[in-house]
């Protein structure tokens, strides 16, 4: 069963991404409302692939990228971006830091699953 | 002498008889050959019919079996299109799935809470993240002075965004009328009028405005609105009015509650005193 984190600091999205992904078959959703959240939820948890926002409070999706990648435990983990962040350069500086991919809002659910499908059966 | 004579004319009948059954033979051999001939004759013809007749079946086999392939082949067709029907079926459901997740979500969160600022909050959120939008303001009616106030925005100060009298301008007229607007041109979005919307949605309950929704830019990966965004737009009329309207109501009526309160604590320590 892929253990799937959600780190979204709206509501309205969790709500929604987690929608989608109950989509996929015996897949579980756990959701952290920002950067430290997920952390602590990582540390508890075994978790199979991130989808992370960019902009939220505390701590940001791409502080969360870069420190996911430097942490030898997490580093295999893939990491999804999804954000309202559509321009080119916001896309290279996430994957630079080490996100696998890039998906820009609002999203579209189809795409979104088979993105995180993709990325679970690597 | 005689005797001899006798002998000699039995042999030589002997000889004739001999040689008639000699020739008699040979006509038994030659008829013999003849119908020896004659029926190799007639089983090569029956062989040959026999051949012909096989030849008949196996044309006719050949031709009923060509007949059912052309039909099998009419069946494959037939049903690769009701496949081909079936799978854009499906991604049409598929489609229609995910936009009433989204429409659900939307109410579900609107209708999540009582307070008036979260309710906002929330509104902003789904024109944001749902719809896609980048720089937009949320106006309400004040009753007293029948203008349009913006009470929240995004990607733009508050400040920013205009009071409008019912009736005046383009969101003016979307709070008279009732009737969301929308630009046919959104190339010119980039620069900010904060008169001229490219979407102006009322916030309608029933047949009653209670403000608008006025956007002004969509974020940059966003090039148009498709079907779930004008589902989007007619829910967000409905629902976030009503939302907005029982959350400012409920707020509003917990103030006083807490003042008439404070009044009644105040009263109740005076005698004591």
């Amino acid at each position: 069963m892929p253990n799937i984190l959600v780190v979204e600091d709206s509501p309205t999205m969790r709500q929604l991404i987690s929608f989608a992904i109950k989509r996929i078959p015996n897949s579980h959703v756990i959701e952290a409302t920002d950067g430290v959240d997920a952390l602590k939820k990582l540390s508890s948890e075994k978790i199979d692939l991130i989808l992370a926002d960019i902009n939220m409070p505390v701590m940001d999706g791409l502080k969360l990228v870069s420190l996911v990648r430097g942490n030898p435990a997490y580093k295999a983990i893939p990491v999804i971006i999804v954000t309202t962040e559509g321009a080119e350069e916001d896309r290279k500086r996430a994957l630079s830091i080490g996100a696998n991919a890039y998906l820009p809002k609002p999203i579209q659910t189809q795409e979104l699953i088979k993105l995180v499908n993709t990325y679970l059966a690597r | 002498m005689e005797k001899e004579t006798g002998f000699v004319g039995k042999a030589d009948e002997f000889l004739q008889m001999f040689k008639k059954g000699e020739e008699f033979t040979k006509e038994l051999l030659k008829e013999n050959e003849k119908l020896r001939y004659r029926i190799a004759q007639m089983e090569e013809s029956i062989q040959r019919s026999g051949d012909e007749a096989r030849i008949k079946v196996y044309e006719d086999r050949i031709a009923l079996m060509e007949e059912e392939l052309n039909s099998l082949k009419e069946r494959f067709r037939q049903v690769e299109e009701e496949n081909k029907d079936f799978a854009s079926k499906y991604i049409e459901v598929e489609e229609e799935n995910n936009n009433l997740a989204n429409l659900y979500v939307a109410s579900y969160q609107l209708h999540s809470t009582l307070d008036f600022s979260e309710v906002l909050r929330i509104v902003l959120e789904i024109i944001i993240n749902l719809i896609g939008a980048e720089k937009f303001a949320i106006l309400l009616i004040d009753e007293k002075t029948n203008e349009m106030v913006p009470v929240s925005a995004e990607g733009m100060a508050v400040s920013d965004a205009p009071k409008v009298k019912i009736g005046q301008g383009r969101i003016g007229s979307v709070a008279k009328e009732g009737e969301s607007f929308f630009s046919e041109d959104l190339a010119g979005m980039g620069e900010l009028n904060p008169l001229e919307p490219i979407v102006c949605i009322p916030l309608k309950i029933k047949e009653h405005v209670i403000g608008v929704i006025s956007i002004y830019k969509l974020l940059t990966q966003k090039d148009g609105f498709t079907n779930v965004d004008y589902e989007l737009f007619n829910l967000l009329a409905g629902h976030a009015a009503t939302a907005i309207f029982s959350s400012r109501l409920y707020t509003q009526s917990e103030r006083k509650l807490t003042t008439i309160q404070s009044f009644l604590d105040l009263l109740k320590e005076k005698p004591r005193k």
